[in-house]
């Protein structure tokens, strides 16, 4: 098939951005919408042109690299996939595809496509851990953990950071992003020991990034490629308003 | 971890506590308001009605309550205006093709829109009715029920008498007199105009779509959000304060339009 | 000869009487020293977080955008561990067992057993990060049998134990880039390393986003850089995956060891054309209820291709289940390397389905007649919704198609028992390093060696080589070396961007791919790679005159940055080739068509074969020279794999 492509260009974070038209010609059904666009840069490149630069690495589904909005939707008009499980079945001849970068002032892009999402490594840093150096920890089945719980605290551990989620919202939020880390630890009995100190620290550095206010749209579950639920947000808000209302403690001061 | 944290209502989150906060007390104030204005129905010239709207403006701890729900009014709408801009200020370059309603549905991304709505209807509304009452004209009625027997005899004027002192309630060889503004009649007489009743009922089917996502969102952003509940609490927003209260609100200017003709 | 420092006495007591003899840093003395931390997958970080813990000051680089998306994250099976929780008979010696012989007895005993020792506490260490492992309903933790296994001693997060673990890894990390122990380099390529006076004492590195060339010193230099898999172009590597790290050390002294020693997964997804820019790896665990079958005649295979037939519509009689012919014990479970070359037997002899020709079926209609569908989706429902995804083929309805694919390199830099290379300072942790996994790799075994480097050999080994400096002086930032080093990668950058040929960097790759998988894939033969090398240099003068690299060097540049690893990937093609050629013999991964039994099974010449290729860099288009270490058996009795 035979597409046309709406491609967001932009030469660097500094730079101002535009959509520039480019064909896409004999495309495949079985290729994934990164190797529809290998096969545009391939020709971009025979023909001296600087390639499109978008963000990849496993193509598996997994590592969470791969961004685009495809048509107004992040990772594609396919439910529960990134982008590079995307495959051009999914399109047909003739189509006009636009295809943008993630839109967030907390992701600035950096060349073309590519966002950078270092906001999210910082709010992880802000607390999306538990306090335990290498060597000297209990047998791990010391703590019996409910499969239940396990499995609960498991669903929200499969968040990617992909950043879908902020892409997805209107008003730009990580919540969903924020609130899965902080569901996995406030479920685990690992997590108990800091679990009010980490929501606090976490959904601060998540407003000093600049994302926006969740309004609850739903949209990041929507679009999540792995499923994330919005019960991370309530379990969140539960989190944070009963750390602050009932509990704000300073122990590191 | 950080050893000091953000003051709550200066982060996202409390902000938005605040948001659910109020709006839930508005929607408790709405039955309330609702329920009271059902006597609006009452086929008897106003004579509960005036005597309810009395009762409201004039009582003190409903007067205390009355004071804080402006306040709720005031402060849903700033919050809201201030986390508006945040949210603006979080995405400065927009899409240039939107999603439309695939991963949301569009009142729950207008909340904003459907909000002023419901803001310039309610200093409509307040112009209409509570000024009008309070400081403005409204037509005049004594009712004269004999007790015993129930029979009223009614005097209406379309202006206040000027000897008129205020509300009176008395009972005088067992009939008994109560003199007051006619506010019902100040309702009849509004809802005459066409307009003015497509108005209202524009602006309830804006509260009616702002209430079936911001009844349930305000629970989502407390953190109520379980399974065993949650369909209940959606269930609630859509039927109650998405269907039946916006509904019998708009109930009320038809009905007095219709009436009128 | 090569000394592999490997601690005299009985093997149990070799770690913990070697703990004991090392020399320790003083924790005052800690902060003195830098330590940088190259790659951050389950390798690097876990190292990087361990290393920050004690004191010392580490500097971590990737070139992904963020430390978490390093390809260990991929890794779906899981992990082994001698934890023994099933009572079933394991123990630290039966998993140390279970690896030499898994890896052909072309690995060294001392490593391995230390792996096994530790594995006990790396689950330990992952669980107390809030690792979110399978459980059962008691609330302890569950195991699976994995890779033919036959103890259950796998540890699992579903589908996606790489992924877990390395969330675990990285938030250790995160803990000590938040405490200002670790600086974090993301988007950053190391692209040589610094010597002062034969140690290694820092790295050139690129920022990809701005093109800056930059400096880094340190006290020791850590590559945790993963493996070499996609000098294959097509893998079950992530894009990004390179050697250019371990290359670059390789030409500053490092010797590489074994690089020969590729694995080939059988379990992937068919290629579907030229346009394909990797394969996807399913689990094996598939073949545990699926049948692998191709039709027994070419004739209707052609047919199956031609899409007249269908393979639902063939008869039992008219399928031939290779696998399960040939093996009756271990039938469709045999190791992953025997059913990778069956499969590629029965492609081969023209029996092959799918569009291409390149791919077999693996059945699920027995498993769902015998367990019902909605038991089998249980078991392996988001792997055939992978699958469905895909291939756009419901394997619910209709055989599986799958073909082996590249999926790990045994083979890497050479270290000694400390995991110093012969570079001292420098180290090589993982999947980059030769060291465990001798001439196969079991499954679930990859992610236990990442994290047993990186949480509980090396914060011991790096101590005492910097005890041993002597003094705590921080590394001359103004030595020449750096100045150097720092203008030949310039040079080579530029000489990479005055290219201006026809053929596209990805051209060549793929060109490259199609030799190494032709010539020095699943069976190799002296003709062939001989063929192979001249193939390989005539590449390289192809790269070098005709391939095209745009841009500059000042921007984010994917140009450049294929350019750069390619090139390496070509010389480290030839030294496969190489490595492949001097062993005639043929032992787990490698298969020399020379080298089988009778009934074509790999045959090992332990007599002339038993030792570690370590091959020198000697300088540009020069023969490497061949080192060997000698391995030696004390342990265990070598014998003849057989699943007969």
């Amino acid at each position: 098939m035979n597409l046309t492509l709406k491609v967001w260009r932009q030469k660097n974070d500094k730079a101002k951005g535009q959509f520039v038209t480019i064909q896409a010609k004999d495309i495949a059904d079985d290729m994934s919408f990164l190797e529809m666009l290998d096969i545009v840069n391939d020709d971009l490149t025979r023909k001296g042109e600087d390639p499109i630069y978008f963000d990849h690495d496993c193509r598996e589904g997994i590592c969470g690299m791969c961004s685009l909005v495809i048509n107004g939707r992040p990772h594609g008009p396919m439910e529960g996939t990134t982008t590079c499980q995307l495959h051009m079945r999914s399109f047909h001849d003739g189509q006009t595809i636009v295809i943008e970068p993630w839109r967030a002032a907390a992701f600035p892009v950096l060349k073309d496509l590519a966002v950078d999402r270092t906001a999210f490594d910082r709010i992880q840093q802000a607390g999306g851990y538990v306090n335990v150096n290498t060597g000297g920890v209990p047998d791990a089945n010391v703590i019996p953990i409910p499969k239940r719980i396990a499995d609960e605290a498991f669903e929200s551990a499969t968040c990617i950071g992909c950043g879908a989620c902020v892409a997805a919202c209107k008003n730009a939020s990580a919540m969903l992003f924020v609130s899965a880390k902080v569901s996995q630890f406030a479920l685990l009995p690992q997590g108990q020991t800091e679990r009010y100190e980490r929501a606090q620290a976490m959904v601060d550095q998540m407003d000093a990034e600049g994302f926006g206010n969740c309004t609850n749209t739903g949209a990041c579950e929507a679009e999540c490629p792995v499923g994330i639920k919005l019960t991370n947000i309530a379990r969140l808000n539960r989190e944070y308003l009963g750390a602050k209302i009932f509990r704000q403690e300073d122990v590191h001061n | 971890m950080s050893s000091k944290s953000k003051p709550l209502l200066t982060s996202s989150l409390g902000k938005k506590l605040i948001m659910s906060l109020t709006g839930l007390f508005l929607c408790s104030f709405l039955l309330v308001h609702l329920i009271g204005n059902l006597q609006l129905f009452k086929d008897d010239e106003g004579y509960a009605f005036n005597n309810y709207a009395y009762f409201m403006t004039h009582f003190t701890p409903i007067k205390v309550v009355s004071y804080l729900l402006y306040a709720s009014i005031i402060i849903h709408a700033v919050y809201a205006l201030i986390l508006t801009m945040k949210n603006k200020a979080a995405r400065p370059i927009g899409y240039d093709k939107g999603s439309g309603n695939v991963n949301s549905k569009w009142n729950s991304r207008n909340m904003g829109i459907l909000g002023t709505i419901v803001l310039v209807f309610l200093a409509t509304h307040m112009q209409n009715f509570w000024f009008q009452y309070k400081f403005g004209t409204t037509p005049y009625v004594e009712y004269h029920t004999e007790l015993a027997t129930g029979n009223r005899e009614i005097i209406a004027s379309d202006n206040i008498p000027s000897n008129y002192d205020g509300y009176k309630t008395y009972v005088n060889n067992g009939v008994e007199t109560i003199q007051t503004k006619d506010l019902y009649k100040q309702v009849a007489y509004t809802f005459q105009n066409p307009f003015i009743v497509l108005f209202y009922v524009i602006a309830m089917a804006a509260l009616a779509f702002h209430l079936i996502h911001g009844f349930q969102s305000a629970f989502q952003t407390l953190g109520f959000n379980h399974r065993r509940y949650i369909g209940f609490i959606k269930g609630l927003g859509i039927w109650v304060f998405g269907v039946l209260v916006p509904l019998a609100f708009a109930a009320m200017p038809l009905y007095f339009y219709f009436k009128s003709l | 000869m090569l000394d592999s420092k490997v601690p005299a006495g009985p093997l149990a007591e070799k770690w913990s009487k070697h703990k004991f003899n090392m020399k320790l840093v003083n924790p005052a003395n800690k902060r003195k020293f830098t330590i940088i931390v190259v790659g951050t997958g389950l390798a690097g970080a876990s190292a990087a977080a361990s290393l920050a813990e004690l004191g010392y000051n580490v500097k971590t680089f990737c070139y992904q955008d963020s430390p978490r998306r390093a390809h260990s994250i991929a890794a779906q099976g899981g992990i082994n561990s001698a934890k023994n929780y099933q009572n079933d008979g394991d123990s630290v010696f039966r998993l140390f067992y279970d690896t030499i012989k898994g890896g052909d007895y072309r690995a060294r005993e001392a490593n391995v057993y230390r792996l096994a020792e530790v594995s006990v506490n790396i689950i330990d260490q992952c669980v107390a990060q809030g690792v979110p492992f399978a459980r059962e309903y008691g609330g302890l933790l569950d195991n699976r049998s994995f890779g033919g296994a036959q103890v259950s001693r796998t540890f699992y997060a579903r589908g996606q134990t790489g992924q877990q673990l390395l969330l675990g890894a990285y938030s250790a990390l995160n803990r000590q880039i938040q405490k200002g122990k670790v600086q974090s380099y993301t988007r950053h390529e190391m692209l040589d390393i610094v010597k002062i006076d034969g140690h290694a004492r820092g790295v050139i590195t690129r920022d990809m986003v701005t093109g800056k060339i930059e400096s880094h010193e340190g006290h020791a230099v850590l590559l945790c850089t993963g493996g070499y898999g996609n000098v294959f172009f097509l893998s079950t590597n992530a894009m990004g995956c390179n050697v250019t790290a371990a290359w670059r050390a390789h030409k500053r002294g490092a010797f590489f060891a074994n690089p020969c020693y590729t694995q080939i997964h059988p379990t992937c997804i068919p290629v579907t054309g030229d346009h394909q820019s990797k394969l996807t790896l399913m689990s094996e665990s598939l073949r545990n209820d699926g049948r692998v079958w191709v039709p027994k005649t070419q004739e209707m295979a052609e047919r199956v291709r031609k899409g007249e037939l269908k393979p639902v519509d063939i008869k039992e009689d008219d399928r031939d289940y290779f696998l399960e012919r040939k093996y009756p014990s271990f039938g469709n479970l045999v190791p992953r390397d025997v059913a990778s070359r069956n499969a590629k037997e029965a492609v081969d002899d023209g029996r092959g389905v799918g569009k291409t020709g390149f791919a077999v079926y693996l059945d699920f209609k027995d498993a769902i007649a015998r367990l019902g569908e909605d038991s089998v989706r249980a078991k392996y429902g988001n792997l055939f919704d992978m699958y469905h995804k895909i291939t756009d083929e419901n394997p619910y309805k209709q055989p599986m198609r799958i073909y082996p694919a590249v999926h790990y390199t045994m083979g890497g830099v050479w270290v000694d028992y400390n995991l110093m290379t012969t570079v001292p300072g420098l180290y090589a942790l993982g999947e980059a390093n030769f060291s465990d996994h001798g001439a196969n790799r079991l499954g679930a075994s990859a992610l236990m060696q990442g994290l047993s480097d990186g949480y509980f050999v090396i914060p011991y080994t790096v101590g005492d080589y910097l005890a041993g400096l002597g003094n705590f002086n921080p590394v001359d930032k103004n030595h020449p070396a750096f100045e150097q080093t720092r203008k030949e990668v310039e040079d080579n950058i530029n000489k990479l961007l005055a290219l201006r040929g026809s053929k596209t960097v990805d051209d060549i790759h793929k060109e490259l791919g199609h030799i190494m998988w032709e010539y020095c894939g699943m069976a190799r033969t002296a003709e062939g790679l001989t063929k192979a090398k001249g193939m390989i240099q005539e590449l390289k003068k192809e790269f070098w005159s005709n391939a095209s690299v745009l841009g500059q060097n000042e921007e984010l540049n994917m140009s450049l940055e294929k350019a750069g690893r390619v090139a390496d990937f070509i010389e480290l093609g030839e030294l496969m080739v190489d490595d492949a050629l001097n062993r005639s013999e043929s032992c787990g991964g490698h298969f020399r068509l020379e080298s089988q039994t009778e009934e074509g099974e790999a045959k090992r010449d332990d007599e002339n074969f038993t030792y570690v290729s370590a091959w020198e860099y000697t300088g540009e288009n020069q023969p490497e020279v061949l080192h060997k270490e000698e391995l030696v058996f004390e342990n265990v009795k070598l014998t003849q794999r057989s699943y007969k």
